[in-house]
């Protein structure tokens, strides 16, 4: 944030980094046959596993967004962490052992696994692709915002350096992140947040200043804020600040008083604002500590239906989780179903513990640095904490404790994500030699950093909510009808992703694409934008039920030895891996000696 | 290889008393082959499952989802402090993940359970 750039945060970026492409240099030399690329050894515990999976889940959304949007929009924030932890308790009860079972390790394969389309595989994969790559995008952006606070450069290069070397990464060593490596990840990233989490604690407690008061948060000492990009603020009481730059479009130069209401600061403006002033928030987000620490207050999208912005959010994050690529490939490396649940279970148990610090850190945030809510780039709370509440080496090491957890959080989601997309487009669309992997991951690298370098960057959690309402509209429905209703058929199940896809899916285009300003935007069409899933998701559900009945002579003759081979359990012998199967010598699945099911 | 010449006769199963565990194995292999017997049997578990995912999803959603409801009908609640933090922040910030950790549990034991009573059924 000031002039000159701490050395000790640099360090951390740097050693973060190189750690990431050293361990993939190191992965290659494990990695040696086809089939290692992609899946590694299947014989990792529930722990390791459910480790592995919340290190390659905690994204950048978890480790910057939630504490950004604790800050700004206070209580109703809170279902965002406890979304992406009741996500695997939906996991659990619907997908976890059968999915495992079933020996598919990707959407596609399931597809095809379970209603013996090849076209509808090719379906399922376009879809994965969409989700991977915009996954990828608020991670790419996430990146560019954390190295343009700490470095200073500007956001594009943040956004290509970690583009790069995710990407190369991913080219030189396939799912080289091995298990071990994402479960160190884990508990990096819980270090990284916790530690200063429990230091602010200590601090706050010694401070005794409370957070709910009904009054605005202020700036303890005179404060320069700088704002990047057009936004829009709110006042409640006439406040004078010395502001250089642009206010509601006319060009301000010395002390000006901001009337109560809204105003339009320019890209480019400086305010200073005195010690003990209040801080304008930006439109939309609660003004005073009091409303913000009560619920009712909505999420960012309208100030309109609170109720619903919550709900839609709940349904988006509990149902989308299962339909996430690169949480999927993970359960493969379970031994068996029953393992899967186990794994599923100490995830919740780990994102349990670690969104208990985001919340935290989100709430200092608003006490100490509440000048990140008027620029609305509040998702650099956790960067900006440490160094701005404790001062000399302790703040600085924490600070830089945090930036590598950060580069970690970039690097270990983006690479899990890519070598997703690029193993199924490798195998689906390429002839899934390593050669093709590396082709396909160059290409679906390529895609989101032109997309996050192109369209707006919203909050980092509300992006990835917003990628959560697709995959709940459209991956999830399959998998779980998919798994428990007999009477699926292929095309209905084309069907359902298409629409719960088409519907989720221009949602976020509209979000992304027509920003609109939460002041002026009303009713439906703005929340519904940016919260479908309580439309999309019944939708595709319905959809997919109705088409199904309405081709009833097209179920898969074979979907009873298919639900047997789900959902009975290993030991009687059902099930058998397909250990070939992905790559070239697919289609020995339900097959063998086959009998009339009559 | 014997200089004899000629095949040995064939091998003689000789039967004294049947195995204990051949109905076991008669009725895995109906699960497996798909008989109507063991048909019927996976259709079970597959209930067996389902509904005990349901009902497990649907007391998690009652559970959670009553939570913004009642704060939005009695607002005066969302005030009330547990050792001076504010009830919301206790419930979605801290309590609610040991409380997702619960339910899994009780639905870990309860799925292996069905499927321990599916094994013993195919045991009988």
């Amino acid at each position: 944030m000031s002039g000159s750039i701490p050395v000790v945060t640099v360090v951390g970026l740097v050693a973060a980094a190189i750690a990431t492409v050293a361990i993939g240099v190191y992965g290659v030399r494990m990695a040696r046959t086809t089939s290692d690329f992609l899946v590694a050894s299947r014989s990792v515990g529930p722990r390791w596993n459910a480790a592995a999976i919340s290190g390659e889940y905690l994204s950048a959304a978890s480790f910057l967004g939630v504490a950004g949007l604790v800050a700004k929009f206070g209580a109703d924030a809170l279902w965002y962490p406890v979304g992406f932890t009741a996500g695997y308790l939906g996991l659990l009860l619907f997908v976890a052992a059968p999915l495992r079972r079933s020996g598919a390790y990707t959407v596609p394969d399931f597809a095809e696994f379970r209603l013996g389309e090849k076209w509808l595989r090719t379906l399922s994969m376009m879809v994965v692709a969409i989700i991977c790559i915009l996954y990828l995008v608020p991670q790419f952006q996430g990146a560019g915002l954390t190295l343009n606070i700490l470095l200073g450069v500007p956001d594009w290069v943040g956004v290509a350096v970690v583009g790069v070397i995710v990407v190369a990464n991913v080219v030189g060593g396939g799912m080289r992140s091995i298990t071990f490596v994402q479960a160190f990840q884990y508990w990096l990233k819980l270090t990284a947040v916790a530690l200063p989490a429990l230091v602010l604690t200590l601090h706050f407690v010694g401070d005794a200043r409370g957070v709910d008061e009904p009054v605005p948060p202020t700036v303890t000492e005179t404060t320069t804020v700088d704002v990047t990009i057009d936004v829009v603020v709110q006042v409640a009481e006439t406040l004078p600040v010395v502001a250089t730059g642009e206010i509601d479009g006319r060009p301000v130069a010395g002390v000006f008083e901001l009337e109560p209401g809204e105003h339009v600061l320019g890209a480019g403006t400086e305010l200073v604002l005195d010690a003990g002033s209040p801080v304008p928030v930006v439109a939309g987000a609660p003004t005073d500590n009091d409303t913000w620490a009560s619920p009712g207050a909505g999420l960012g999208a309208s100030s309109e239906h609170p109720l619903f912005q919550v709900y839609s959010l709940m349904l988006a994050t509990f149902l989308g989780t299962m339909g996430l690529p690169h949480v999927l490939v993970r359960f493969y490396t379970n031994p068996d179903g029953r393992a899967a649940r186990m794994t599923s279970f100490v995830v919740i148990g780990l994102l349990g513990l670690f969104y208990l610090f985001p919340t935290l850190l989100g709430v200092f945030a608003r006490l100490y640095v509440p000048q990140l809510l008027i620029t609305g780039r509040s998702d650099a709370a956790v960067l900006l904490l440490p160094g701005s509440v404790l001062s000399g080496w302790g703040g600085q090491l924490l600070a830089a404790l945090v930036a590598s957890g950060a580069i970690a959080a970039f690097l270990s989601t983006s690479s899990g994500l890519l070598v997703s997309v690029a193993g199924v487009l490798s195998t689906d669309v390429l002839r899934g030699r390593v050669r093709d992997f590396r082709v396909a991951a160059v290409l679906a690298g390529v895609v989101p950093l032109v997309l996050a370098l192109s369209v707006t960057s919203l909050d980092l959690s509300r992006s990835v909510g917003q990628v959560f309402a697709i995959a709940a509209s459209t991956l999830c429905p399959l998998l779980v009808l998919g798994i428990w209703w007999r009477g699926l058929t292929a095309i209905g199940a084309a069907a359902g992703m298409v629409v719960g896809g088409f519907v989720a899916g221009s949602a976020a285009l509209a979000t992304v694409l027509l920003p609109v300003d939460p002041s002026v935007a009303s009713g439906w069409p703005t929340v519904l934008s940016a919260y479908p899933a309580a439309l999309s998701v019944p939708l595709a559900f319905v959809t997919m039920i109705a088409v199904s009945l309405l081709t009833r002579r097209r179920i898969p003759r074979d979907v009873g030895r298919t639900f047997s081979r789900m959902h009975v359990p290993e030991r009687l012998g059902m099930g058998r891996d397909r250990e070939l199967g992905a790559f070239g010598e697919r289609g020995r699945g339900p097959g063998g000696s086959r009998r009339s099911s009559r | 290889m014997s200089t004899t010449g000629g095949p040995p006769p064939p091998r003689q199963k000789v039967v004294l008393a049947e195995r204990r565990g051949a109905r076991m194995v008669r009725t895995r292999v109906e699960v497996q082959q798909q008989t109507e017997v063991g048909d019927a049997m996976v259709r079970g578990l597959v209930r067996a499952q389902l509904g005990l995912a349901l009902r497990v999803a649907l007391f998690t959603v009652c559970l959670l989802g009553a939570v913004p409801v009642l704060f939005h009908l009695a607002p005066g609640l969302a005030a009330v402090t547990v050792l001076g933090i504010r009830l919301p922040w206790v419930l979605l910030g801290v309590v609610g993940y040991p409380i997702l950790l619960g339910i899994a549990w009780v639905y870990l034991r309860l799925a292996e359970r069905n499927e321990q009573d599916f094994t013993d059924l195919t045991d009988d």
